[in-house]
């Protein structure tokens, strides 16, 4: 294992986030809290697996959460990586589901929704961020199970706005390649230590990140979205004289 | 097993008519009998690949030395578009993931708003989502028996394969109205109930996929041909398969026992199902044929012990005419015919959702194409491919 390692690496870039530290426990108070009152037998499962991720893990766990029956743990982003090997070897995860990346950014808000028009889904204007919280604007989230005893783990680390960047899964599962690079071509989080960063799906001169929030959906800007219509009259439809009756409508 | 290319060597800077260039890399070849390497592009309109998935391998000789897929031909890009879609809006797009099981893609993330609702679907439509994705799975797999056989040259089980689905899709379609696309799932039921005679259709229908599977196992896995094609071919140890992500038949047929309509987070009516999961300890192309052959056997006995048990009632719970989902996550996974579907739903409140992650199968399971397809043979190669059973919407999403 690689604990001895780890514990100087939570601890030497301490200097910055001292402030991080102290909030910490807070949140770890807060959560403490739903434990006693959902003791649902799949929660004794999750109190396990999160003790033997505390033991591991120790203050680089930031919060934590059961959401639905999956234990969700949010990680600092530092410890990643690491997170990946406790939970192949300590929570017997040897299944990989995927990594993926968040955007908490409002979208921008689209033209002139509400007024009934339930055809398109109206935007949250404000930030919020999750079941576990976050700082930031982008979050990586990755899912891992056990295909023996049958549990599964959510988790996620806060990367920073300007340059995004966590660990790499690849070591540990391998599957994690290609799911990274989708990541990173999507929204711009880097993986640090993957072996050959490169496009996935998208072309190799593409420029931008398309699952950013601040991406336009580029169909929506050449055409907006009509909203609810009908797109033919239909016949005897009284309230549009201007529009030629289609052929076969009501003499 | 050199890796130089002779033509490169000889061609630097010295003023050559072009005419002499063939004539100069033959002369060397002729020399030193230099095997360079080949690189095949293997697609993206290749038969075996069920769409446009592009495998770029480097041969030396008919050795694969490296594989590498090369996917998105066919993105469009869903997670972005589910972001811009209302609830029920989105089934539309997620029908065509994995065009193969259509309805199976749905019930995760019907199932998935429904639990970020608080909303139970009523008894009969949670029966009548089962049986509709357990007759998805058999009209995937018996596709998969027939064209298995195509890939090694036998034609016949194919036509075979696409008879067996019809009748599966005519059952579909009598009760969705869709053969490929049914969009049938609600949040909070199902659309119709089903049409008079179904049950019995079915009941016969199910006859006729149990005696077709017999067919295949004679015709095809029995054949001496096929087998030599296919046992010891692309094998998959089962702990690497599972660190890649592989799921569903391919891992199962591993030896991993694991499938989430037994072991996952309950859903559907699947617990109150007496069914058993077949694994095959080999990881070759040949168990994967052979744990998908006993599936469709064990999907035809399920849909039978369900219309022996389809309890009358409504077909929707009450919900509201406009659907908003409360704010919250959600991580659904269901067992697809292809693996692991599952949709992280991410809500704030809002008639659509704020993120889907999209975790489908085929995706995992091709990505670890470069490390089985190294070493083997080209022919191998297009069994390979096809024992994996890959949909491309269901990669590309």
């Amino acid at each position: 294992m690689t604990d001895p390692t780890t514990e100087p690496d939570t601890g030497a870039p301490r200097g910055e986030p001292v402030a991080d530290a102290t909030t910490e426990p807070a949140p770890e108070l807060e959560t403490a809290e739903p434990e006693p009152t959902g003791p649902s037998p799949l929660g004794e499962v999750a109190a396990e697996l999160f003790a033997r991720l505390e033991e591991e893990l120790g203050d680089g766990i930031v919060d934590r959460a059961e959401n639905h029956g999956t234990l969700i743990v949010r990680v600092r982003p530092e410890v990643w990586s690491q997170v990946a090997r406790v939970a192949r070897t300590r929570l017997e995860c040897d299944y990989l589901s995927f990594v993926s990346g968040i955007d908490w950014l409002p979208a921008p808000k689209e033209s002139d929704d509400g007024d009934g028009d339930t055809s398109s889904p109206a935007q949250p204007t404000e930030q919020t961020v999750g079941v576990t919280g976050g700082d930031t604007r982008f979050q990586v989230f990755g899912h891992v199970q056990s295909t023996r005893r049958h549990w599964g783990v959510t988790f996620k680390a806060d990367v920073s706005d300007n340059a995004p960047e966590v660990g790499s899964w690849v070591p540990v599962y391998p599957g994690a390649d290609w799911h990274e690079r989708e990541c990173w071509e999507m929204y711009g989080i880097n993986f640090e230590g993957h072996p050959a960063m490169r496009k996935l799906y998208l072309p190799h001169e593409f420029e931008g990140n398309p699952a950013r929030k601040d991406f336009p959906l580029l169909a929506r800007v050449v055409k907006p979205w009509p909203g609810l219509v009908d797109v033919e009259p239909m016949p005897g439809e009284a309230d549009d004289e201007a529009a030629p009756t289609p052929v076969g409508g009501d003499a | 097993m050199s890796t130089t290319n002779p033509p490169e060597e000889t061609m630097p800077d010295i003023e050559i008519d072009p005419r002499d260039l063939r004539h100069l890399a033959d002369a060397q070849m002729n020399v030193e009998l230099d095997t360079g390497d080949m690189i095949l592009n293997l697609g993206p309109q290749h038969p075996a690949t069920h769409g446009t998935l592009r495998v770029v391998v480097r041969l030396d000789g008919e050795r694969v030395i490296s594989a590498d897929p090369v996917i998105g031909y066919m993105h469009r890009g869903y997670e972005k578009l589910t972001e811009f879609r209302t609830y029920p809006q989105i089934t539309t797009l997620i029908n065509r993931i994995d065009w193969l099981s259509s309805f199976a893609n749905e019930v995760p993330f019907i199932d998935g708003a429904e639990k970020l609702m608080g909303v139970t679907a009523p008894p009969r439509a949670q029966y009548i989502r089962t049986m509709l994705t357990e007759l998805s799975r058999i009209a995937t797999f018996v596709l998969f028996l027939g064209e298995m056989s195509l890939q090694v040259g036998g034609i016949t089980p194919a036509f075979f394969g696409f008879r067996d689905r019809e009748h599966i899709l005519n059952l579909i379609e009598s009760a969705t109205g869709g053969r490929f696309h049914p969009n049938f799932n609600r949040i909070g039921g199902i659309k119709d109930d089903l049409p008079w005679g179904w049950l019995s259709e079915t009941r016969s229908a199910m006859q006729k996929v149990l005696d077709s599977c017999d067919d295949f196992e004679d015709l095809v896995a029995g054949n001496e041909i096929f087998q030599a094609r296919t046992r010891s071919i692309g094998i998959i140890p089962g702990d690497l398969g599972a660190t890649y992500g592989v799921s569903g038949s391919n891992l199962r047929a591993s030896g991993v026992d694991w499938d989430l309509r037994r072991d996952g987070a309950p859903y559907l009516v699947y617990p109150e199902l007496d069914f058993k999961v077949w694994t095959h300890p080999d990881g070759d192309s040949y168990a994967r044929y052979m744990v998908r052959l006993q599936e469709t056997r064990e999907s035809a006995r399920m849909v039978v012990q369900m219309l022996d048990q389809i309890p009358e009632g409504p077909i929707m719970a009450k919900v509201p005419r406009i659907i908003k989902v409360p704010e919250g996550e959600v991580w659904v996974e269901t067992e697809n015919p292809l693996g692991q579907m599952g949709y992280y739903i991410v809500s704030k409140g809002g008639t659509g959702p704020f993120r889907v992650k999209i975790r489908s199968a085929s995706f995992s399971n091709v990505s670890i194409l470069p490390w089985l397809l190294r070493g083997v043979y080209v022919p191998d190669v297009i069994t390979i491919l096809a024992s994996l059973y890959f949909i491309l919407g269901d990669i590309d999403r």
